[in-house]
């Protein structure tokens, strides 16, 4: 169906490729879907206790048949349509929009979340699935939190790949999963596995205070220079100047995104498993007001905790008694365990994926005031194209109303934006653009 | 002084809130197609499941009642510019002491026989939406009539609804009578891509019922039978002036006003889709029927309103655009063919879905327009260069700094160079640094 159009040039009007959901495509995801279920069934029956035996089968029977059925499934997707933005029935269906399945997904990650706290003796038998992986990387058993580490980078990395398929055609959405999932793998599981076979300090070195708090504790500093080893000190200094001197100076260039969606963990899991769940938070303004409230009082909490035990420590635990260390205590309960996990992560479908970024993470409020006072860090919009069809607001995670400021034709400065840049991906018209530039001007003025 | 809206687009919207910044005048905005502001644009998107409803309203709920802006969900059944009032479909009466008519558009009928059929509708309104939804519920095909920016979105509802789709276009390419051939390719080519159905050079005969008085098929010029279970029609809009007919407010296409948004009858004013903008210098009346414009027309009506008096000049052209996966921008004007005195040069990407026409001057080689799919560029660098006529060698050789794009982005701006360069022997630009950025 080629045409040759008046000064003689062949204008090609076939394609070079149609897609097509044809019936064999739809029989691979099928399969790929079964595959994925089988896996999911393992891991069921591996709860009984008949995976003890054969802890390696059963794990590459679960974890592995797991991966692989979705990563496939994934792939397979490439097929069916150019790339492109698809976000088709994302408010449609039920696991998406909030509604039965989503409330299903809901429930069954927060019981997770409460059996990993409080029971982990009920997941005896997922522990010893991974047994065989720890002992290769740690050298000693499993414990829960090392389940839960390889939940967490499995679920990294094979939602990573989704990410990636889905934003196959943009570049900064591609390099940044690739980011985050090797920050997760190597710093967050590899390395503090190697330092224990090593007989060295647990340590992610992707994790500073204010967020793992107890990086600048009295006790903690005290744990890793124990020993006397260099390492221990270097881990000390690490902890100090990532958050003294880099964090400044990398926020100032690129904003805060360079942690919170390029190298935090938390961060990492809400960019990839979250993904599909970033429609649901709160964009209204009541949100945006209690969202100042409560991550301020939270990063005041972790600053007076830390200064009270400094306290404590220097007198010797003479002045305050054990009340510094019950503050710590109920502080690691509340913002720890309730906060970061149970609403963080188990209420993903329901809030969205970056709850506890928005509402409570201490690093985030401290990289939110620098973003906004000092940094080259915005989002600039491109002059009156905006139509307001809100896309970008509907789609930020961290619940700013980015159209708000894009049909004024105002950059977008908010201490919350994560640059994560899929207000930019889904925008229809190439309104919004992340960059860093010289701070002047970056608040320009609208009428 | 009672300031009275009659329509709730974007128009009267932008309308309300300029002159709600800079006065506390009294403001009321009546429009029976829904209660509150929500982005026309936007409707696709609805259907599509990208979002919902309450996420196409460009402002909260609250943010009315706070910038003490009343509204009122009715129709408007007559004007009387005498007595300053107007009828509402409940029979009251509203007193103003200054009217805007932001009344927008309607979809153009033919009067193709079958287009009141049952599954036969265009796509306009919330209204439209709804009936979409009833009317392509559980169906496996569509047609689509004119192929124009309304009706690749539609397609593209449809089709992600699984729905098959297919095009009756008029041209011999799609939006061939607006885009030169070579871009009208692309979107054709793309078109084919999502396995949709594009039937070019063909026209509409007419629409076949069932015995429900359903659509059954549609036949075209060719007397070619295509079954479907619904019809589109998307050949255009025009100014919806039903109210204003049968007052002593002038019409023509649209409601006549002068270039300060007035119409024949002081303190009557209008602007957006439903406004014909008379030329003072004897050219063609304007009717600009988009989102941007109706912006633009808000803002200076809302100044004449407060006293100012500024005649309406949208400046440097642009628009933009999205063709299933697609990106179009337009900067200063593209003409289909390049006209008299003027040069075309236009590159392509070898991927088939990325393309660049510069259109300028032959004899001072000033740019003119340019046309873009596939790439971002920026607004205020074109705008700048084409109302400075720059010309196209500085346009070329500073491409990137107008570069729009997501960082990490390929680029193509050298690839684009050379192009030029092969095709204008003794020209041998390079590409400048990226430093003007910081001027503007
Ligand atoms: C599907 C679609 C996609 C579009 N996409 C784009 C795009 O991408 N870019 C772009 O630039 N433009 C686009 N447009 C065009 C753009 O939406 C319009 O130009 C714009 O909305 C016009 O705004 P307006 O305020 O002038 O009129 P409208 O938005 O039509 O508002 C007029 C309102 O007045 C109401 N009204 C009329 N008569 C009465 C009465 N008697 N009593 C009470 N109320 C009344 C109507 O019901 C309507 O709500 C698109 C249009 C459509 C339909
Ligand atoms: S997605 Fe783009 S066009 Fe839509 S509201 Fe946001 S900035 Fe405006």
């Amino acid at each position: 169906m080629n045409y040759i159009n008046s000064s003689s040039q062949v204008i090609q009007i076939e394609p070079f490729k149609i897609y097509n959901q044809n019936n064999s495509l739809e029989l691979i995801k099928k399969i790929c879907l079964a595959v994925t279920g089988i896996g999911f069934l393992f891991l069921l029956i591996s709860l009984t206790g008949i995976s003890n035996q054969l802890p390696i089968l059963f794990f590459f029977l679960s974890f592995g048949l797991i991966a692989a059925g979705s990563v496939f499934y994934f792939v397979v997707l490439t097929k069916e349509a150019p790339t492109g933005i698809k976000n088709n029935k994302i408010f449609i269906d039920s696991l998406s929009s909030r509604k039965t399945a989503a409330w299903i997904l809901g429930v069954v990650l927060t019981g997770f979340y409460v059996v990993l706290y409080w029971f982990p003796e009920l997941m005896q038998n997922w522990i010893n699935l991974v047994n065989p992986l720890s002992y290769y990387l740690r050298g000693k058993p499993a414990d829960h939190w090392f389940l839960y580490g390889a939940f967490y980078t499995t679920a990294v990395l094979v939602m990573a790949v989704r990410m990636i398929v889905k934003y196959r055609h943009n570049r900064y959405q591609i390099i940044r999963s690739i980011s985050v999932s090797i920050f997760q793998l190597g710093l967050s599981f590899i390395i503090p596995g190697i330092l224990v076979k090593l007989n060295k300090p647990e340590f992610y070195f992707n994790y500073f205070w204010p967020l793992k708090f107890q990086y600048l504790f009295p006790s903690e500093i005290k744990y890793l220079t124990s020993k006397g080893e260099a390492l221990g000190y270097f881990m000390v200094f690490w902890g100090i100047a990532m958050f003294v001197i880099a964090t400044p100076i990398l926020t100032y260039f690129f904003g805060k995104r360079w942690y919170c969606s390029w190298v935090c963990g938390c961060g990492g899991l809400a960019e990839t498993a979250g993904d599909p769940f970033r429609q649901n938070s709160d964009k209204s303004l009541k949100a945006w007001k209690l969202e100042r409230w409560s991550i301020h009082s939270v990063l005041v909490f972790v600053v007076v905790t830390t200064g009270l035990l400094w306290i404590n420590s220097a007198t010797g635990g003479k002045v305050l008694g054990t009340i510094s260390q019950t503050f710590a205590g109920w502080y690691g309960f509340i913002i720890g365990a309730l906060f970061s996990g149970i609403i963080g992560v188990g209420f993903y479908p329901i809030f969205g994926s970056r709850v506890w970024c928005r509402f409570g993470c201490p690093m985030a409020a401290a990289l939110g005031m620098l973003q906004k006072k000092l940094s080259r860090f915005r989002i600039t919009v491109n002059g009156n194209q905006c139509i307001s069809c809100g896309n970008c607001s509907t789609y930020c995670e961290m619940g700013i109303d980015v159209k708000w400021y894009a049909q004024r034709g105002q950059n977008i400065i908010r201490s919350s934006c994560v640059g994560c840049g899929i207000c930019s991906a889904v925008c229809p018209r190439g309104v919004l653009k992340l960059e860093n530039l010289p701070a002047a001007g970056r608040y320009n003025k609208v009428d | 002084m009672h300031l009275v809206i009659i329509g709730n687009g974007i128009t009267g919207i932008t309308t309300a809130r300029i002159v709600r910044k800079r006065s506390d005048m009294r403001i009321t905005i009546i429009s029976s197609e829904s209660k509150y502001f929500f982005s026309r644009t936007a409707l696709m998107y609805v259907y599509m499941g990208h979002m919902k409803w309450q996420n196409i309203k460009p402002y909260e709920d609250w943010f009315w009642e706070k910038n003490n802006i009343k509204l009122i969900y009715a129709h408007v059944t007559s004007i009387e510019t005498d007595a300053k009032s107007l009828r509402l479909d409940d029979n009251s009466i509203i007193k103003f002491d200054k009217l805007v008519i932001a009344t927008g558009s309607q979809t153009n009928k033919f009067g193709w026989p079958g287009q009141e059929l049952i599954g036969v509708q265009g796509l306009y309104s919330k209204q439209d939406l709804e009936l979409l939804e009833k009317n392509a519920k559980d169906i496996k095909s569509a047609v689509i009539v004119g192929g124009g920016l309304i009706g690749i979105e539609l397609g593209e509802m449809l089709h992600a609804r699984g729905i098959h789709v297919t095009f009756l276009v008029r041209e011999k390419l799609y939006w061939n009578n607006i885009l030169p051939d070579e871009e009208a390719a692309m979107v054709s080519r793309h078109i084919l891509e999502h396995n949709m159905n594009l039937k070019l050079k063909v026209e509409l005969k007419k629409i076949l019922p069932d015995e429900n008085g359903r659509v059954r098929a549609v036949v075209t010029d060719g007397n070619e039978e295509i079954h479907c279970q619904f019809v589109g029609l998307t050949p255009g809009v025009h100014p919806n002036i039903d109210l204003v007919k049968n007052t002593n407010i002038e019409t023509g296409r649209g409601v006549l006003v002068n270039e300060y948004l007035e119409t024949n009858i002081p303190d009557v004013y209008s602007a957006g889709d439903c406004a014909e903008i008379i030329s003072s210098d004897g050219g063609k009346n304007k009717i600009e029927q988009l989102w941007y414009t109706g912006k633009m027309q808000g803002e200076i009506l809302a100044r004449n309103i407060l006293g100012e008096k500024i005649k309406y000049d949208r400046g440097v052209w642009y628009n933009s655009a999205k063709f299933l996966d697609i990106e179009y921008q337009t900067y200063g004007f593209v003409p289909r063919s390049p006209r008299e005195g003027e040069e075309n040069f236009y590159w392509e990407h070898l991927g088939g879905k990325i393309c660049l026409r510069l259109v300028y001057s032959s004899s001072d080689r000033a740019i003119l327009g340019v046309n873009v799919f596939g790439i971002r560029l920026r607004h205020k660098m074109f705008e700048a260069w084409i109302k400075e006529k720059k010309s196209i060698e500085f346009v070329l050789e500073n491409l990137r700094v107008a570069n729009f794009e997501p960082e990490f982005y390929r680029k193509h701006e050298q690839e684009i160079l050379d192009k030029f360069n092969r095709e204008n022997p003794g020209k041998n630009l390079t590409l400048k640094k990226k430093n003007l950025i910081e001027i503007f």
